[in-house]
């Protein structure tokens, strides 16, 4: 019986050693391969220069200089998008439902100092739309996958049919560009586009990038409307030759919210 | 066989009772499989057969769904030299314009309640509100 006790606390007594001691042990003999792992990977994030994806990826350059004091194009811009998505027009803001709106300097551009503001930021509106970001949080979030990127364009696109309506990308998104839609958009709708579905009760909607029109080698609405000053230019951000890179290359661009590490699709000229 | 006069009678009226639904549907015009309305146009040709599109619409449908808005892959489908492009809007219901006449004959009867109109338009509806200019 003693005997038996012994040798039952002996083992007791190693075993617990043995557990106390693994993980350092893990740890000192794994710890080289991981450094190493750690060389190989290249540095990520930080303010250098951000390495580009490959393939295809549409982006919009907003040129705010041939939009100073012409809200009424502005307006017409909008409108042309509202019609050609069967966007349905709500009295009240917090029922509002919007691809691409305008908005104040400071709220378009919150990171942005409006302290001595600019008499041009001060008495005009920007354009906001969805960014179709690089690393978009809303698809991050998105539980049913109704909200994804199309690898070949880069766009954020959204799939109405499997919208649950949770809200969740309306949360993640930095820049507001969901809308939800708290009623039947049918009865607020001006006109109808016979190409194109309207939403039902219950599901966020936001910009395509116009993925329907791109398809007939249409360019995006926004972009058409805007053809007469040529205030927004569309293109691929990976294809060097493309005009939107021409543009970056030779104007000094801001983005929305650069800090937050979405990495827009979408660049201003101010 | 003892009490024969309440039996048989009674077998009979419990076989009559039992095959009702039977002698219902073969007296009674209360449900006629439904009569589709077929385009007005005078379009002969769909992008399959009449029996494989009654039977199959629906993954075919899906399938369309998934590729233009899952897949970006908006190309067109060639059927006989006819293009079409992949849509509920804007192939089904460029021939089948009436949607009540069209497809809910059908849906009714089955008593299936799809929920493509909740978003899609139908061409009665987005001719209410037209473009007047």
């Amino acid at each position: 019986m003693d005997k038996q006790r012994r040798n039952f606390l002996k083992v007791a007594g190693a075993t617990a050693l043995a557990g106390i001691t693994a993980p350092a042990v893990v740890k000192l003999t794994a710890s080289e391969a991981m450094a190493s792992s750690e060389h190989a990977a290249p540095a990520a994030g930080g303010h250098g220069e951000v390495e580009a994806p490959t393939g295809v990826r549409l982006g919009l350059v907003i040129d705010m200089r041939k939009l100073y004091g012409k809200p009424e194009l502005m307006d017409k811009i909008i409108a042309s998008c509202n019609k050609v998505h069967n966007i349905p027009h709500f009295e009240n803001k917090k029922d509002e439902v919007k691809w691409i709106w305008k908005m104040p300097f400071e709220n378009v551009f919150p990171e942005h100092s409006s302290y001595h503001e600019s008499d041009l930021s001060k008495e005009n509106e920007y354009f906001a739309l969805c960014n179709h970001c690089d690393e978009p949080p809303c698809v991050r979030v998105c539980p049913t996958k109704a909200t994804f990127k199309v690898e070949e364009t880069g766009i954020i696109a959204m799939d109405y049919h499997r919208c649950i309506g949770c809200r969740f990308c309306m949360m993640g998104c930095p820049y507001g560009a969901r809308s939800f839609n708290w009623f039947d958009p049918r009865p607020h709708i001006k006109e109808y586009n016979a190409e194109f579905p309207t939403r039902m009760r219950g599901v966020v909607e936001k910009c395509n990038f116009c993925g329907e029109r791109l398809a007939k080698g249409l360019e995006p609405a926004c972009v058409e409307a805007a053809k007469e000053v040529g205030a927004l230019i569309f293109g691929d951000l990976n294809d060097p030759e493309s005009e939107i890179r021409k543009v970056l290359a030779e104007n000094h661009t801001i983005q929305r919210k650069p800090s937050l590490g979405t990495k827009p699709s979408v660049f201003y000229i101010v | 066989m003892y009490n024969k006069g309440t039996i048989i009678p009674g077998l009979a009226i419990f076989v009559l009772i039992v095959t009702s639904p039977l002698w219902l549907n073969a007296f009674m015009t209360g449900s006629t499989v439904p009569k589709v309305e077929l385009p007005q146009g005078g379009e002969k040709q769909c992008v399959a057969s009449a029996t494989e599109m009654r039977a199959n619409h629906m993954q075919l449908l899906n399938e369309w769904r998934d590729d233009v808005l899952r897949d970006g892959n908006r190309v067109t489908v060639m059927v006989d030299g006819k293009v079409y492009r992949k849509g509920l809007q804007m192939a089904c219901m460029e021939c089948h314009t009436n949607k009540e006449k069209f497809c809910d004959s059908c849906h009714e009867y089955a008593s299936v309640k799809p929920y493509c109109w909740d978003c899609h338009l139908t061409p009665e509806l987005a001719a209410t509100k037209k473009e007047t200019h």
